[in-house]
């Protein structure tokens, strides 16, 4: 599909589509919409199969659900420390349904939400708005000292509190692009080698032969790709829990 | 192989002594390095800072239709604010704040 024309199409992968027939048309329901369901259904599955027999010596599903829960679990107190166990559900969702969006995304004819800014930048807002609710919640009208650093002189004070704010705003954007620029970058280029890989294969004999570069890098780009949709996932639950530990700490 | 483990705990010592090795990761630190990771979030940073001192700038004219005035402001601000953000980026946390 990609090299019909001669030309490298890197960005249709990222095109939405109605599913579902009619129904879905007239709804709007796409196939990003159905990834999201079976990412929240995978999660589902996985921690209510995996602790459904909470054998002493776990199998392999009960491992990996206890390995997902104790990895979340020791970033949200060792972040947060003791009060992180309150944000540990909130927190444990977002990382398992980026981490779930990265990984199915690397299937096959699948599609990665996470590689639209809408999504990204939704669930940053969410991030932000809450970490803003939670600081108001327990500080009150003192959250707002946030905003000036301790030990300044009024004048500097004023000059600083805008720039702190922008800093706090631009928080949602930063986190939202960098997750999102991570994943259409890496979508774009396993596309284009796998375009050179079409174009080059069906150039005759040494065209075949120059192929296998490109599939070569392709095998390691999708190991590679594995990596970022990890590590991804664990940039965006570790920053929302420092955004957390500011915001119940203050300074 | 006696001499062997008394080498390796010698090196590690020495390691340990001159700051080679990374301090174990606990409170405070957390986010992954790597040279092109690291890269791309400070220049996110820098960027996601302007652009909310744009748009700030922007609404701010355009609400008080003070012309220019307040978008020039606040993307002086934004910049400080992204090398305010890089600042937290390459300083460890756990300092001051």
């Amino acid at each position: 599909m990609a090299a019909e024309g001669k030309a490298i199409d890197a960005l249709s992968q990222f095109a939405l589509t109605p599913v579902l027939g009619k129904v879905g048309a007239s709804v709007g329901f796409t196939q990003s919409n159905a990834f999201m369901l079976l990412a929240v259904g995978l999660t589902a599955a996985l921690m209510i199969w995996g602790t459904a027999r909470r054998a002493i010596i776990p199998g392999r599903l009960q491992a990996l659900a206890e390995a997902a829960y104790e990895f979340v679990y020791e970033m949200a107190t060792g972040q947060i420390g003791e009060e992180g166990k309150r944000y540990f559900p909130f927190i444990f969702s977002l990382f398992m349904f980026v981490l779930f969006g990265n990984l199915l995304g690397l299937l096959p004819y699948a599609f990665t939400y996470t590689s639209h800014i809408a999504v990204t930048f939704t669930l940053a807002v969410i991030v932000i708005v809450l970490v803003t609710a939670v600081g108001i919640a327990i500080h009150g009208w003192h959250w707002f000292s946030y905003f000036k650093p301790p030990g300044l002189s009024p004048l500097l004070a004023v000059l600083v509190a805008p720039i702190e704010v922008i800093s706090y705003l631009s928080r949602p954007i930063s986190l939202s692009v960098r997750l999102f620029a991570n994943m259409v970058a890496g979508h774009v280029m396993l596309k284009v080698f796998a375009s050179f890989v079409v174009m080059l294969g069906t150039a005759g004999f040494l065209g075949f032969l120059g192929a296998l570069a490109p599939i070569a890098i392709n095998v390691a780009l999708v190991g590679f790709e594995f990596l970022v949709a990890f590590l991804q996932a664990y940039v965006f639950a570790v920053l929302t829990s420092i955004y957390l530990h500011d915001a119940v700490h203050l300074h | 192989m006696a001499d062997r483990d008394d080498f390796e705990r010698r090196l590690q010592e020495a390691r340990t002594r001159q700051g080679l090795d990374a301090a174990p990761k606990g409170h405070g630190g957390g986010l992954p390095g790597g040279a092109w990771g690291i890269g791309f979030r400070i220049g996110v940073e820098l960027v996601s800072a302007l652009i909310v001192g744009l748009a700030i700038g922007w609404a701010l004219d355009r609400w008080l239709g003070t012309g220019p005035w307040l978008l020039m402001l606040f993307v002086v601000l934004g910049v400080a604010a992204g090398v305010l953000n890089v600042y937290r980026v390459a300083m460890p946390r756990s300092g001051p704040r």
